[in-house]
């Protein structure tokens, strides 16, 4: 019963992917892709994933989707059509694909209880996160007490994106250096309008 | 978005149980699935809604920007602050024993307080970036 789930689920997967290739409308391309997020949530919640289904699904179907529509709004939604071949490309793919696939051969059998992944310091985070911590949920007590570093790392990268964005993209108040004409000059920064969003389509 | 009923209608009533349900991922976050990352994701969904219905002028008169980048910087001040008061309680960086008279108790709070600076600093880059996102006026070809 979970194998049919399993082949339905990487079925619609690879529907969706090829789905998106083939698509040269981007916000349908977005669509499908907030749709291919909730495949993934639900395969892995079919493994028995639940904290990285529910990440999956608020991040990858959620707010991505609405950050890329929101970048759709500012480019537009037509792909332009692409003036090389895919020859060249899709040859590189394709063998980086099947190195990638060769490697995998070599790997310990998927889900095997003997694999070494199973036998590190995982036994001990199962049996002892009950005295040591505390917490029922073990992904929590590994998550935040024993891997703490690791989650203190992933929410600096997470500040540091947002200091990226801002940099990038955020408009600040006060004037502002221009460059023209190989020359930098001052100028004061336009009024902000009280709505500068109001695309019917974001 | 002025004249979609519905629309305004629905959002106001959805958005007070989005940002309840994301309270619950994250002091839920023990027992369960969840925790800071996604009870950030899902509290920053609620205001994002609340902008995209009701426009990103009155959505930055309710939540300022400034203080989304405060956020965003506060919730790493908050988990960097915990392995500091956990040193200067005599213990290693983020060793949260120490943080109380019994060490599950002490394990507790550190999570507790790692957990709400994750949610913090999430909530806050989601809403940021957002932010930035949807200010910018379409490019012109």
């Amino acid at each position: 019963m979970v194998e049919a789930v399993d082949v339905v689920l990487l079925l619609l997967l690879s529907v969706t992917a090829l789905t998106i290739i083939r698509q040269r409308n981007l916000f349908a391309a977005v669509m499908m892709a907030g749709i291919y997020s909730l495949l993934s949530a639900g395969l892995f919640v079919v493994m028995d994933a639940v904290d990285v289904a529910f990440t999956e699904a608020a991040v990858g179907a959620g707010i991505s989707t609405v950050l890329l529509l929101g970048t759709l709004a500012l480019v537009g939604h037509e792909e332009r059509e692409p003036k090389h071949r895919p020859m060249l490309p899709l040859l590189v793919v394709m063998i980086t694909g099947g190195v990638l696939v060769y490697g995998t051969l070599d790997m310990p059998p998927f889900g095997d209880p003997a694999n070494p992944i199973h036998h590190h310091v995982a036994p001990h985070y199962l049996e002892e996160s009950e005295h040591e911590i505390g917490v029922p949920n073990v992904v929590t007590s590994v998550l935040a007490s024993y891997r703490g570093y690791d989650t203190m790392g992933e929410t600096t990268v997470i500040f540091a994106a947002v200091v990226g964005v801002l940099l990038l993209l955020a408009r600040g108040p006060g004037p502002r250096r221009v460059l023209t004409n190989g020359r930098w000059s001052t100028v004061a920064r336009e009024e902000e309008s009280p709505e500068p969003q109001e695309d019917d389509d974001a | 978005m002025h004249d979609r009923v519905i629309l305004r209608v629905g959002a106001k009533i959805l958005i007070p149980f989005i940002l309840l349900f994301a309270l619950y991922v994250q002091f839920h976050g023990d027992y369960g699935p969840g925790g800071g990352f996604q009870a950030g994701v899902i509290f920053a969904a609620g205001f994002i809604l609340y902008a995209l219905i009701y426009g990103l002028g009155t959505a930055k008169r309710a939540l300022p920007p400034t203080a989304v980048y405060v956020c965003s910087a506060l919730g790493v001040l908050i988990y960097a602050g915990v392995g500091y008061l956990t040193m200067a309680l005599g213990g290693e960086f983020l060793a949260y024993n120490v943080l109380a008279h019994d060490p599950e108790h002490g394990q507790e709070y550190g999570i507790l307080l790692v957990e709400l600076g994750v949610l913090i600093t999430v909530f806050g880059a989601m809403v940021a970036i957002f932010y930035a996102f949807a200010g910018r006026r379409k490019v012109q070809p």
